[in-house]
């Protein structure tokens, strides 16, 4: 036996029961690993298996194709147009830059390429070229939007040189009339951040998202905008797309047709030109409303794809205020086309009998006012309807006196003035119709019996809206039901619901107004002698054709009160004031006289006299809705323009060959009908009749 | 009792056998435990890479062959070679250590290595090994007296902090924490007396403040961020928290081998390196993660019972030396990835991309193989001198 090494016992016996207890420690250890994967991988494995899907996955909004709005024939009025843009994505062009500069000097030489096929100013270039720095290399980059079709083609054609340029779809609104539909229709404009108040909608927060801002576009943006579809998409974590999948398609907005017909849209806003001014056709009966126009316009295109500063400014500095849409928010004394209301609630209250003749020397004297009527002479002995046709002051004073301001303002409520009628466009105001309650409510005074002298002539504190003004007339046409006016037969919310419009409340027969038959038709002859009769202040105005004859009133008011000393020098011929001194005129009817079907009114401001300004477009107006008559007749079956009698045939004609671009300039002749005059210390100065 | 046997037996305890006969006595199924475990790495790599064997995979298998014959031929080597040439070794590495010092803080960067081409040698890695050989040398010299007195505790220190704080202001903390911890274990087994590793724990919460001052910013944030990685999932804490949705996310069985989303999307950092074991735990599951933990034990367990087996100090140290020090490469690795310490920059043994680790942790393997066929070989206490 070879004898074996001694081994050092005693530290063999130290190493052992050390390294035995490190081991017991490194145990230890491996345990808490074992432990804490258990903990991580088993207990809280969902959570982090929600992390993990939430890092990878990212839900992108589908925006819905804008629904679009017709007119009531289905004629488009605004709708969708494709729209292309380029943009370019910098790693097509060179996979792997080393340096951004590599990167640059690449993307720099495709846009000049680009540069050359189509027009791309410098401008463009260098805006690229910063964003191109600032995003990863898969970002695709916009270079310019709105490519004609021209130049998506020349685009497309030079792709093959062109590397890393994407030509995109989109689409943008587009109105076909442009600025004739303009303060109905509104315009469509990007969201901001007052519209995300009230209003979660995930969509709003796509960028390039374009909600509607006025008229029908911002009343009925609900059922317009659609819902939204949704686009999972599995990114990387910078945040490149792996692979995506549709998880739900977007709905499309839904159409709304309005009540509107197109075609007389189109010549109302034509008709009355580049004056200031505002019209609203109605159907009498339905109260639907048939055309809506407030003039100038403005370009809602331009909205669409955002107006320029320079653009802006001019549209808010026109002292013609193309922004207002004066047919509903334009807020006007009616003068004398008021009446109407006096005289029916004259009758009403029973203080005078129709054929009670009232003596008009010119002015009537209350204390120590007198009251001028606008006819300087005076029209002699007047009874009610003599009083309509010629637009007595005097005797309307006198009714007035006699009812009341209070009973007046009565029947002027009845018949839908002096609050918003809510109508579904934007900047619609509900007009003012005093009362003695208000006055001391507001102003803490008491009532004047003078003011109630000016209320009698539409003037003082009395405020109407152009539509209120054609549905008071409609009311009264159609033998005092309470027609509604509507532009759309179904509410937003009706869409929404998807109720169909013959179901809906704006389909329900109107309730009576309770004015007794012998009262309106008094009230209506005596529109019909406006026109029509001996003394009438429009006769001019009249329609030539049998059947279709018009009933109507005339009114002129003035923006400014006129000094005692103006009057006894004559200075009154509106050519002679500066545009914005001259006399509103107004001019509100019905026709055909005997089965009336459809009720206008018009205003142009400061276009000089109610008769010889605002009754002939009215006319025309009038006239071409009977032509067309959209509310039993789809279009092509209206009443062809030869087929009308030759005089009348002459009136349309000549309307329509005024349109051009420059036409329908200023008619403004002096006030030759209605205008009455306020009393020099008249309670309201600025607005008189 | 036979003649043969006996003969070979004696040969081998007076270190007479060849290198052939010795090459023999390997522990081939610690090799063949050795190149399962590794071959993970690949494998694992080839995923990383989104299915391709570029660029990670396909270089880590080559440096994987060389390193395992590396391994074997480190394997068969005399022992008495190791013990002779220890303080050598430990003095060329710390030479170099101060070489890519300079050359670092001359060269601007954090490059603390020396291309050879081929592959790039870092000293600090190399020192793992080399100051184990150096520990473990000077114990097997000193007696159980001279090991109790204090005197004899100086050229450890000396031995041990020396690289570290050369390590440690390249700044490399976990390869730092490693030189120290592996230095202190193996004054631990050699039988420093117990009073010194308690005044050691004492003076940790003092070297820690003044650690911390001595730290860069971000080390700084980093230790921060591991108490709340969640305050700032986008900057500092980003990695944690995205390491811990992969390894949460793949659960018991995983999400399948290449269909790991954390990592194919790129979502975690450092995928093929520190952050491999979360890759292949989101792939592979907790089963996964677990049958490679337990071949790192079984690999560990093997290194205890050669350290058993040895008849000389200094055998025994360096086996318990390396396999203390692979253990330190797995719990930091592991516990980093999960988030129970800082993020210090270790990688996982055998599996990580990288050439210097994995070769390092090869020569470890072969050293361990070395100390176990020379098992029985006495070796003189003081170098040695009859070679």
């Amino acid at each position: 036996m070879i004898p074996r090494t001694p081994r050092d016992t005693d530290p063999t016996r130290i190493f052992t029961r050390r390294a035995l207890l490190l081991g017991g420690g490194q145990a230890a250890l491996m345990a808490v690993l074992v432990g804490r994967l258990y903990y991580l991988q088993i207990i809280e494995s969902d959570t982090f298996r929600r992390a993990a899907d939430r890092n990878r996955f990212t839900i992108r909004l589908i925006p819905p194709p804008r629904g679009e709005i017709t007119d009531r024939f289905g004629v488009p009025m605004a709708l969708n147009r494709r729209n292309y843009q380029v943009s370019v994505i910098s790693e097509d062009i060179i996979r792997r830059a080393r340096t951004i500069d590599e990167r640059i000097t690449a993307v720099n030489g495709v846009l000049r390429h680009l540069g050359r096929v189509v027009t791309l100013p410098e401008f463009d270039i260098e805006r690229v070229l910063t964003e191109v720095r600032k995003h990863r290399a898969f970002v695709p980059i916009p270079i310019r939007e709105n490519l004609t079709w021209d130049e998506m083609a020349r685009i497309q054609v030079n792709k093959p040189s062109l590397p890393g340029i994407l030509i995109e779809e989109g689409l943008t609104r587009f109105y076909p009339q442009a600025e004739l539909s303009s303060h109905l229709l509104g315009y469509v404009s990007s969201v901001a951040e007052e519209d995300l108040m009230d209003d979660d909608d995930p969509l709003l927060h796509l960028p390039g998202f374009r909600i509607g801002k006025q008229g029908i576009e911002r009343s009925y943006d609900r059922p317009l905008r659609g819902t939204a579809g949704a686009r999972r998409m599995e990114v990387n974590a910078y945040g490149r797309v792996m692979a995506q999948q549709v998880t739900r398609e977007a709905t499309r907005g839904q159409k709304v047709a309005l009540t509107i017909d197109m075609r007389l849209q189109e010549f109302a806003a034509r008709r009355l030109g580049e004056e200031s001014a505002g019209a609203v056709v109605m159907d009498v009966h339905t109260g639907e409303i048939l055309a809506l126009v407030s003039t100038p316009g403005y370009e809602p295109n331009a909205f669409s794809r955002g107006l320029t500063p320079d653009e802006w400014s001019a549209l808010s500095k026109n002292p013609r205020a193309p922004m207002i849409n004066k047919a509903v928010g334009g807020q006007y004394s009616p003068g004398s086309t008021f009446k109407m209301v006096v005289a029916l609630a004259g009758l009403e209250a029973g203080v005078m009998s129709p054929n009670e003749y009232i003596y008009c020397p010119g002015h009537t004297q209350l204390g120590s006012h007198r009251f001028h009527c606008w006819k300087r002479g005076g029209h002699g002995a007047v009874n009610l309807v003599a009083a309509l046709a010629g637009s007595c002051d005097v005797y309307f004073y006198e009714i007035a006196r006699r009812c009341g301001v209070d009973r007046i303002a009565a029947m002027a409520r009845k018949l839908g003035m002096g609050e918003l009628l809510d109508i579904g466009v934007n900047g619609e105001r509900p007009g003012l119709m005093p009362t003695r309650a208000w006055k001391l409510a507001t102003r803490g005074e008491n009532w004047h019996p003078g003011e109630t002298l000016n209320v009698g002539i539409g003037q003082g504190y009395v405020l109407t809206t152009p539509l209120q003004l054609a549905l008071m007339t409609a009311r009264i046409a159609n033998g005092g039901l309470k027609v509604m006016p509507t532009l759309c037969r179904q509410t937003p919310d009706e869409l929404l619901a998807g109720v169909p419009a013959d179901r809906t409340l704006a389909a329900a027969a109107p309730e009576s107004l309770n004015i007794p038959k012998a009262h309106l038709d008094l009230v209506r002859f005596g529109m019909w002698s406006v026109i029509n009769g001996g003394g009438g202040t429009a006769r001019r105005s009249a329609i030539p054709v049998p059947g279709w004859e018009l009933a109507g009133k005339t009114g002129t008011t003035q923006v400014r009160r006129i000094t005692a000393a103006e009057r006894a020098a004559g200075v009154r011929k509106a050519h002679q004031l500066p545009w914005e001194h001259r006399d509103h005129a107004l001019f509100v009817c019905y026709a055909p006289y005997d089965a009336p079907r459809y009720a206008c009114s018009v205003i142009v401001e400061h276009g000089g006299g109610g008769s010889s300004v605002a009754a002939p477009i009215a006319r025309d107006i009038m006239m071409e809705a009977l032509r067309l008559d959209p509310s039993v007749k789809a279009p092509g079956q209206e009443l062809a323009i030869d087929d009308l009698p030759p005089r009348a045939r002459e009136l349309l004609l000549a309307a329509y060959e005024s349109f051009t671009p420059d036409a329908g300039g200023a008619n403004g002749t002096a006030p030759s009908d209605g205008a009455a005059q306020p009393p020099a210390g008249g309670p309201q100065g600025g607005v008189s009749g | 009792m036979s003649y043969a046997p006996t003969f070979a037996h004696t040969r081998q305890r007076r270190g007479d056998l060849s290198y052939r006969e010795r090459f023999w006595q390997i522990s081939w199924s610690l090799v063949l435990l050795v190149a399962l475990t590794s071959a993970i790495g690949p494998i694992v790599l080839y995923s990383a890479a989104g299915g391709s064997w570029e660029p990670w995979a396909d270089k880590q298998a080559i440096r994987l062959g060389v390193g395992l014959v590396l391994m074997l031929l480190i394997a068969a080597t005399d022992i008495r070679f190791w013990l002779r040439t220890a303080y050598a070794l430990y003095a060329i590495t710390f030479v170099l250590l101060i070489v890519v010092e300079i050359k670092g803080s001359y060269g601007m960067g954090a490059q603390r290595w020396i291309d050879l081409g081929v592959l790039q040698f870092q000293p600090s890695e190399v020192m793992k090994v080399a100051s184990i050989l150096a520990l473990a040398r000077y114990y097997h010299g000193l007696t159980q007296e001279e090991i109790g007195r204090l005197i004899y505790l100086v050229p450890p220190l000396v031995l041990i902090a020396a690289p570290a704080a050369l390590v440690m202001k390249q700044p490399d903390l976990g390869t730092a924490l490693m030189l120290l911890a592996g230095g202190v274990i193996i004054m631990w087994l050699a039988g420093v007396r117990l009073w010194v590793f308690l005044l050691g724990a004492l003076c940790v919460p003092p070297t820690a403040v003044f650690g911390w001052s001595m730290m860069h910013d971000y080390q700084k944030r980093r230790i921060l961020t591991l108490f709340n990685p969640d305050n700032d999932p986008l900057g500092a804490g980003y990695h944690i928290t995205q390491s811990k949705i992969a390894l949460g996310s793949g659960g018991m069985f995983g999400k399948g081998y290449m269909n790991g989303t954390q990592s194919s999307l790129n979502f975690l950092p450092e995928r093929q390196t520190d952050f491999i074991f979360p890759m292949m735990a989101e792939e592979l599951g907790m089963m996964g993660a677990l049958i490679l933990l337990t071949l790192y034990v079984i690999l560990i367990l093997y290194g205890f019972v050669i350290a058993f087996r040895c008849r000389t100090a200094f055998s025994r140290l360096v086996a318990m030396g390396i396999t203390s020090t692979f253990f330190l490469y797995v719990f930091i690795n592991v516990a980093m990835v999960m988030g129970l310490i800082p993020v210090v920059g270790v990688p996982l043994p055998l599996i990580s991309y990288g050439g210097t680790a994995l070769l390092n942790l090869l020569l470890g393997f072969g050293l361990l193989q070395c100390v176990y066929v020379n098992r029985d070989v006495s070796l003189p206490k003081r170098g040695a001198f009859d070679m």
